[in-house]
């Protein structure tokens, strides 16, 4: 083995090492109210006026801040039904600063569907045919349930649930439904079909990802899909050095979201994990911040 | 100016204004408001 490839294997073992610590202290820092999980009660300081940049459910005993697609929903729905200013201002900070650096970096349930995808199962990927449509799908959660319903599909009390929240987010079934009902008896027993509607979407995704990874980022996260829109000028970019490519694939066979990596590095379906850039053998991949936008390369 | 280095600031510029705009509209305790109590809807119960 060459000294340079040697190094760059010895690299690649280090950035992904660090990158999972990265992912466990993010996640230890956006749930770190213990004694929530201890009691079956959930933080109540002053800290939840924040927003977290992840998808953190904030009925989590744990959570120590906002969910930003539960405050949106929060602000549409609400009986004062105003423009959500301040959620929508931190969203856009987020996506424009780091774009999808959180998904790869920062979400807890993003680590959990890493986590669950390293267990010695047999690997798939659907086919393009499936699975190219099959993205969009997210945005459609985004504009349906997380914005259009929430802001006109209004109960005769004059306020709109949730719609995201309440029928599909997995991580608030796992992060608050299930940690609250062990606790609660009273409200174990308020848990009906809607619960087991829940509990049958987590089950089916936790699933998935020990195939499949990231089935919820790819298909179903509507935080993923909006920051994926700033992907093409935010300040965090990967690039590609062109000089040094040699056109292997490396990165292309190892990314978890399928991204066709030396055509569109840039992609709203990358998750900016960087996988890519430790298995690139020529070094040719690389994070850089506020450098110019590259455009896209077709081939 | 390339369009997408204009876009970039642009979005920064709009996201610190508009966050701006919902702390002095208090908005912030009202996202604290909603967070600080168990979403029956959140964990599948509501």
């Amino acid at each position: 083995m060459s000294g340079m490839y040697r190094r760059r294997v010895k690299g690649a073992k280090k950035s992904g090492t660090r990158r999972r610590i990265v992912q466990l202290l993010a996640a230890a820092l956006a749930n770190g109210y213990l004694l929530g999980f201890q009691k079956g009660r959930i933080f109540t300081g002053g800290t939840k006026a924040v927003c977290v940049p992840v998808l953190n459910c904030y009925s989590c005993p744990g959570a120590l801040g906002a969910c930003p697609i539960g405050s949106l929903q929060a602000a549409l729905g609400g009986v004062k039904h105003r423009f959500p200013h301040y959620v929508l201002g931190l969203l856009l900070l987020f996506g424009v600063v780091l774009g999808r650096v959180v998904c790869g970096w920062l979400c807890p349930f993003g680590l959990l569907q890493d986590l669950l995808h390293k267990i010695p199962v047999p690997k798939r990927q659907l086919p393009q045919r499936i699975d190219r449509p099959a993205r969009y799908l997210k945005y459609g959660i985004l504009l349906v349930l997380v914005l259009l319903l929430p802001a006109f599909a209004r109960t005769a009390a004059g306020t709109a649930p949730p719609y995201f929240c309440q029928y599909l987010c997995p991580a608030g079934t796992l992060g608050g439904g299930i940690p609250l009902l062990l606790a609660d008896p009273a409200l174990r027993s308020l848990a009906g079909l809607l619960f087991s509607w829940k509990t049958l979407v987590l089950a089916g995704i936790l699933l998935a990802s020990l195939f499949l990874p990231r089935p919820f980022c790819r298909y179903l996260c509507p935080l993923g899909a909006f920051y994926g829109l700033f992907h093409r000028f935010s300040f965090v970019q990967l690039r590609l050095d062109r000089s040094k490519c040699v056109g292997c694939g490396a990165c292309e066979a190892v990314c978890p979201m399928a991204v066709k990596a030396m055509r569109d590095l840039n992609s709203p379906e990358c998750i900016r994990c960087g996988a890519c850039r430790s298995a690139c053998p020529a070094g040719a991949i690389s994070f850089s911040w506020n450098t110019k936008p590259e455009e896209r390369t077709t081939p | 100016m390339r369009p997408n280095t204009v876009l970039r600031y642009g979005v920064l510029l709009t996201a610190l204004l508009l966050t701006a705009c919902g702390l002095a509209n208090g908005e912030h305790q009202e996202v604290l408001q909603k967070a600080v109590r168990i979403c029956l809807e959140c964990i599948g119960v509501g």
